[in-house]
């Protein structure tokens, strides 16, 4: 086990696309993802990682919100392998920090719930209905592996919800 | 030594008022910190942190300035402050606050917070609705070591009955 070095901002390498993991009986893959994990719990709390923040552009995640403050909902620990996102529904904001970007937070508009296809470290297709911080997690981690950081999509704070969240086309001629 | 000054700038507001105030400042040597603008009843206003090299002095600033505050008409303010990288503070409270237009809405709502200890951190507000029924609308951001059900509690009891203030909590997610 290892603990890995976090790529932080402005290192472009973040913004580079990670590939999908095709072998998975690869003994390095599976001390990689030991050491994804090590390094997730080694600096401040993180619910997740993603492989390119520490330079291996590989299709791999790992989201943990069993742990927060609040008790919410959510499926445990997952090491998600080129996971996928096949329906989502619904949008809300959330605040947002990231491993790669200290000292800053930001609002984000995610969906609220998703449904989500992905492997498991050792290749079984593994699906999940997802919602609120747990889907917001995972939406931020897949951002990863598309080299897309939290602050390519943070509003302005004066963004609300008070906001229509409808834009509906049409409305009375004068 | 940099010495660092917040610069506040106010008057009509026009296309290219900030193109110009920062090649200005940049020209001089200048550099920018952390910065806000916004448009307050149609005004235009900003507030800078400026970081000037040792040699440049806040007279400098103002010449440097001089004429491209005139050519835009507008009020510029000039003071030193601290300045450094600093630790942000996060908010983990947001409050939501709208009514009917009245005097006394911030005041009974901020000293309602207050009481409890909590930061503001972040406040904007807003005037929306029609001209005969005008909505004011707020939106603060800060901290507290105080339950978001404590708080809640606490601005009930003060705010006057046609306002609605929520609190909720801000639920940050690292990744």
């Amino acid at each position: 086990m290892a603990i890995l070095e976090i790529l932080h901002l402005p290192d472009p390498k973040l913004k580079q696309i990670s590939a999908p993991v095709e072998d998975f009986d690869d003994p390095q893959l599976q001390q990689f993802i030991d050491d994804l994990e090590e390094t997730r719990q080694d600096g401040p709390a993180a619910v997740g990682i993603a492989a390119p923040q520490v330079g291996v552009f590989k299709r791999v995640v790992i989201v943990d919100c069993s742990n927060t403050r609040k008790p919410i909902p959510n499926h445990g620990h997952m090491i998600l392998v080129n996971p996928e996102i096949t329906k989502w529904d619904e949008f809300e904001m959330g605040r947002e920090g990231c491993l790669s970007v200290p000292d800053y937070t930001g609002n984000v508009i995610r969906a609220k719930t998703i449904h989500l296809k992905a492997f498991d470290r050792h290749g079984n297709p593994v699906e999940y209905d997802m919602e609120d911080y747990e889907a917001r997690a995972v939406q931020h981690e897949i951002d990863h592996l598309d080299g897309i950081l939290f602050i390519d999509r943070v509003v302005s704070r004066r963004t609300d919800l008070f906001q229509r969240k409808v834009y509906q086309k049409g409305g009375k001629k004068n | 030594m940099n010495n660092w000054y917040m610069l506040t700038l106010v008057g009509e507001d026009s296309p290219g008022i900030v193109a110009k105030v920062t090649t200005a400042l940049f020209n001089k040597g200048l550099a920018l910190g952390e910065t806000s603008m916004i448009r307050l009843g149609g005004n235009f206003t900003i507030m800078m942190m400026v970081n000037s090299p040792e040699d440049v002095s806040s007279e400098d600033i103002d010449q440097v300035l001089g004429p491209v505050i005139d050519s835009l008409d507008l009020c510029m303010h000039l003071d030193p402050i601290e300045g450094h990288l600093h630790k942000h503070v996060v908010p983990n409270i947001t409050v939501r606050v709208n009514g009917a237009d009245k005097a006394g809405i911030v005041s009974s709502v901020t000293n309602a917070l207050s009481e409890t200890g909590f930061n503001i951190l972040d406040l904007t507000s807003d005037v929306a609705g029609k001209d005969d029924n005008p909505v004011y609308i707020m939106m603060i951001e800060g901290y507290s070591d105080k339950s978001y059900e404590e708080l809640q509690q606490a601005v009930d009891k003060a705010v006057m009955p046609d306002v609605d203030v929520t609190v909720s909590p801000v639920e940050m997610m690292v990744g």
